[in-house]
């Protein structure tokens, strides 16, 4: 284990070093943010969506005291999507999609030579490989956590508009009390970890694979199990360090 | 010419490469034969610097490759071409901007410049207008020429072929060895092609060098290979049947 940090930590060193040519890291950049934040704005919908109607849907159904106003719904609603439901489960869910894309295609580069091809010309493959990567990563996760969130709280309306539970005013009042907006800066922070560790883990796990398909395969699977660890460990210390 | 002194290298217990010294020559196609296992690969990627050798030295034209920091194995590295055993073409790029990967990395050439370099390289591997095709969408033989095409984009002083003729039908891998030997003698480089392509030995083989356990067991040309009395090239050399029988005919003609 302690020789997978130290190896890991190389990999960082190496690969924050000055990009061989800025236009080709500037067309790298836009590529990996297209092929790792946009494509990942359909499943951020959905996932979005239906989390926030259930989030509102199971708030509303434990409402049972009359001390409890209805605005507590959007209240909860809002708090739970921000603190936790979009930084943290849409951030789990892009470590699967986007943890294994990336382990599996600089794992494949590596097992087909492709990656000592670079070597072989002159160029640094960590950095032209993995830096686009990273920086696409942590410069677009926010986008799409809030995004995210905005979905959420549409889902969580239509939800209780459907089943009748709850009226859009009263929803927006509690949307809209005692709203913090470090929340949202804790929530961001979180984001910006959690891409970082993301990508970083699953370069990592590809960039070190030897062998052939079946491994792979095996290797993304390390990626995505390590980098949903790596959140919720990093989930837990950072919630400490900045809300407590 | 690149000079291997005294190489060792060891993967944990397993002792791969033993005191190799070899000298590759300007101008000239060398091989490295032997069989599957014997460290030829690791051998070439020690000369290229994709293994560091445990102990012992590589270096090119009298510079001393092992030894020297990133930035400078760079610059050496910036003048070597490499044919790899599955081409290593970029799946995600088409042909022109494979072969144009290094001319945009590495060189101040305008677009317009480049691409006539490319269409220059594609010509010389008779696959001219297959500029926008992808890897995906190419023959084996293709992706060789291709991957020749790209090595040579830069110019490269040294060529390095990793078993050219692997995976393709004899008229194809025929083709791959007259290449190789056109672009060495046409551009004076210094070409190492590691093979066990018996017909590459004999058609090619300005220089050949038989890695066995791990150690130059025999250094020769194409010619003293045929006759060479030693135990393991014959046996590496006649394992086929037809070669059995060429060497059989040889014979019976000396009687």
């Amino acid at each position: 284990m302690f020789s997978n940090i130290g190896k890991f930590m190389h990999m960082l060193w190496v690969v924050f070093s000055k990009p061989e040519k800025a236009g080709v890291f500037r067309k790298r950049l836009f590529e990996e943010i297209q092929l790792i934040g946009i494509n990942s704005i359909p499943i951020v919908a959905l996932m979005s969506t239906f989390m926030g109607g259930v989030i509102a849907l199971q708030t509303a159904s434990n409402m049972d005291s009359p001390f409890l106003p209805e605005y507590t719904i959007g209240y909860i609603t809002r708090s739970s999507t921000i603190l936790e439901f979009s930084p943290t489960i849409i951030s789990l869910i892009l470590a699967g999609k986007v943890g294994s894309n990336v382990a599996s295609e600089i794992g494949t580069m590596k097992t087909t030579e492709q990656i000592d091809a670079l070597e072989i010309m002159g160029v640094n493959s960590l950095s032209h490989l993995i830096l686009p990567k990273i920086l696409g990563a942590v410069l677009f996760f926010p986008v799409l956590i809030i995004f995210s969130m905005g979905l959420s709280l549409v889902g969580g309306w239509l939800s209780l508009m459907l089943a009748g539970l709850s009226s859009t005013e009263t929803y927006v009042i509690g949307l809209r009390s005692f709203f913090e907006f470090s929340n949202i800066v804790y929530a961001l922070t979180k984001t910006v970890v959690f891409a970082f560790l993301i990508v970083s883990i699953s370069s990592y796990y590809g960039y070190y694979t030897k062998g052939g398909a079946l491994d792979v395969g095996k290797s993304a699977t390390k990626a995505v199990v390590s980098a949903s660890v790596a959140i919720l460990v990093a989930n837990f210390f950072l919630t400490q360090m900045i809300l407590l | 010419m690149i000079e291997v002194k005294n190489i060792n290298k060891s993967f944990g217990d397993n002792h791969v490469l033993h005191d190799i010294n070899a000298k590759f020559e300007k101008g000239k196609v060398n091989l490295i034969i032997g069989q599957s296992g014997q460290g030829k690969s690791v051998l070439t990627k020690c000369i290229v610097g994709l293994h560091q050798p445990d102990t012992g030295s590589v270096s090119y034209d009298g510079v001393d490759f092992t030894h020297l920091d990133r930035l400078e194995k760079k610059e050496i590295r910036k003048q070597i071409g490499m044919l790899f055993q599955g081409s290593a073409l970029f799946d995600s790029m088409t042909v022109e901007e494979n072969i144009m990967f290094p001319l945009t990395m590495f060189t101040k050439m305008t677009k317009k410049e480049k691409l006539d370099r490319v269409n220059f390289c594609l010509e010389r591997v008779n696959l001219t207008g297959t500029n926008t095709l992808f890897p995906a969408e190419c023959s084996g033989g293709m992706q060789k020429r291709i991957a020749i095409a790209r090595a040579i984009s830069m110019n490269p002083k040294y060529l390095f072929c990793d078993e050219p003729n692997s995976g393709l039908d004899p008229k194809t891998a025929i083709v791959i060895d007259n290449l190789i030997r056109e672009i060495t003698y046409e551009y004076d480089i210094t070409t190492v092609v590691i093979t066990h392509d018996m017909n590459s030995v004999i058609e090619i083989g300005d220089t050949i060098l038989f890695i066995h356990n791990g150690r130059n067991w025999w250094m020769g040309d194409r010619k003293e290979i045929i006759t060479t009395d030693n135990k393991e090239i014959s046996e590496f050399v006649y394992a086929s049947d037809f070669m059995q029988e060429i060497r059989a005919s040889m014979q019976d003609k000396r009687k």
